[in-house]
């Protein structure tokens, strides 16, 4: 079994949007701070660091997470995304950051990454949300800018195009 | 914050759990989904010396029926627990309390054993194992051993769990026939701890009414009447009995106007499901 002493720095590596990424890590580290200060991958934000604001949340594993609630030894193996991975190519947004744009979804960004990767896992799940919905899922994560109002405005708007999308595409 | 140092130690199997938790168990504290542990670590609440992750040992990630109960290992997520097509058949009160635990985003990775090894007297797992006369099933390198719900719960965030154990199972009783269920709970806002949670089971005769987020764990009552005025007459005692503290979210008073409020409401919806 396993034991990852304290004192010393292991190897963690995982998948990350796509790319096996890999770098060391005590064991006490978070996967918040493993992301943005090994990696470089500065994309995901920290907030409370206990798990309450929302800022910091990717997918693990196919299943929306926060960042600060793991050690990054934990993520030995795992899927990630991040909100890096979200645009399809460098200068192109996608469907839903499209969205965020038009309906000003944000505006000091802070809490935006960790938005962004839950609305972007909860649309593959429930292609056409009710807005109370909407609302609930969004109890998840603290926005102190926007009033939340365009936020829900721009996830409908996003599920509704992603519709269409898949409409024309079959 | 930023947790202090521990050394974090893989189990691969239940018998290497039980090694670790017999020759460290008071330094060791037991990582699941990490959802309540991870911010004890990070505020320093929690300062182990050893972290013991359980979530890859096989075969404790399974719901499986046993004769009139549920069985849920402790490595189930409170979403796939959510997301278990028996669930609602098999015992509806903790399908109703479910949605009600931390956020979408948490219940992806937290645990439902998890919770009740925490106890947060708001939470709504331990209620709702109070509610249904629950067990939990522990387990060391000395065997197992079940513990009720009344029994188990013994404060605020303890429990009767010997450091040496690790809680294998949570055994929740089986819907009976002719029985309702409900829950409800009242916070600001949705997500956020409960202000007070009621879990109510109904029958022909009386309610049984498990009460959250008023004192140190939660507690239940038997055998309310079911006459609306002597069920009132009922609520008023048990609110003033209650051992209620003022907060930072709720004065001792609001929170025993809630436990009138809610008890009947929850004992209203408990009679109509069982129709």
């Amino acid at each position: 079994m396993p034991r990852l002493s304290a004192d010393a720095r292991h190897r963690v590596a995982f998948v990350l949007n796509g790319r096996a990424v890999e770098g060391q890590a005590e064991p006490r580290m978070l996967l918040t701070d493993f992301l943005r200060h090994v990696l470089g991958m500065t994309g995901t934000h920290v907030g409370c660091e206990h798990g309450v604001c929302g800022a910091c949340t990717v997918e693990i594993d196919g299943v929306p997470a926060r960042a600060c609630l793991m050690l990054a030894v934990q993520a030995d193996g795992a899927i990630l995304r991040t909100v890096e991975g979200l645009a399809p190519e460098p200068g192109r947004l996608s469907l839903l950051q499209q969205a965020f744009r038009r309906h000003h979804a944000l505006q000091c960004g802070f809490c935006t990454p960790g938005i962004l990767m839950s609305l972007d896992n909860y649309l593959r799940d429930n292609p056409d949300p009710r807005e109370d919905d909407v609302r609930i899922f969004l109890t998840g994560h603290l926005c102190r800018c926007t009033g939340y109002v365009p936020i829900v405005a721009a996830a409908l708007d996003a599920a509704a195009r992603l519709r269409e999308m898949k409409e024309t595409q079959t | 914050m930023k947790p202090a140092r521990f050394d974090y130690v893989r189990a691969e199997s239940l018998a290497e759990a039980h090694d670790v938790l017999a020759a460290e168990g008071g330094e060791v504290s037991v990582l699941a989904g990490g959802q309540s542990l991870l911010p004890l670590l990070s505020t320093r609440l929690a300062r182990p010396r050893v972290v013991l992750d359980i979530m890859r040992i096989r075969g404790l990630d399974v719901i499986s029926h046993e004769s009139q109960a549920i069985r849920i290992g402790a490595t189930v997520r409170q979403a796939k627990l959510a997301a278990w097509p028996d669930l609602a058949g098999g015992q509806p009160l903790l399908a109703a309390a479910l949605p009600f635990i931390g956020h979408a985003q948490t219940r992806t990775r937290g645990t439902v054993c998890g919770s009740i090894a925490h106890a947060d007297p708001s939470a709504e797992i331990p209620l709702v194992m109070l509610a249904l006369e629950g067990a939990i099933l522990l387990s060391s390198a000395r065997g197992q051993r079940r513990v009720c719900a009344a029994e188990f719960f013994t404060g605020l965030m303890s429990t009767a769990r010997e450091e040496d154990e690790l809680i294998e199972a949570a055994i929740v009783p089986r819907r009976q026939p002719g029985h309702g269920y409900a829950f409800r709970e009242f916070a600001r806002r949705h997500g956020d701890f409960a202000i007070v949670a009621c879990a109510a089971i109904a029958d022909e005769r009386g309610a049984r009414l498990a009460i959250g987020g008023v004192a140190d764990r939660p507690v239940a009552f038997d055998g309310l009447p079911l006459d609306e005025a002597a069920l009132d007459e009922a609520l008023d005692r048990i609110a003033g009995a209650l051992d209620a503290r003022d907060d930072l979210h709720a004065s001792a008073d609001y929170r025993r106007h809630l436990v009138r409020r809610l008890g009947r409401a929850t004992i209203a919806e408990a009679r109509q499901c069982r129709a």
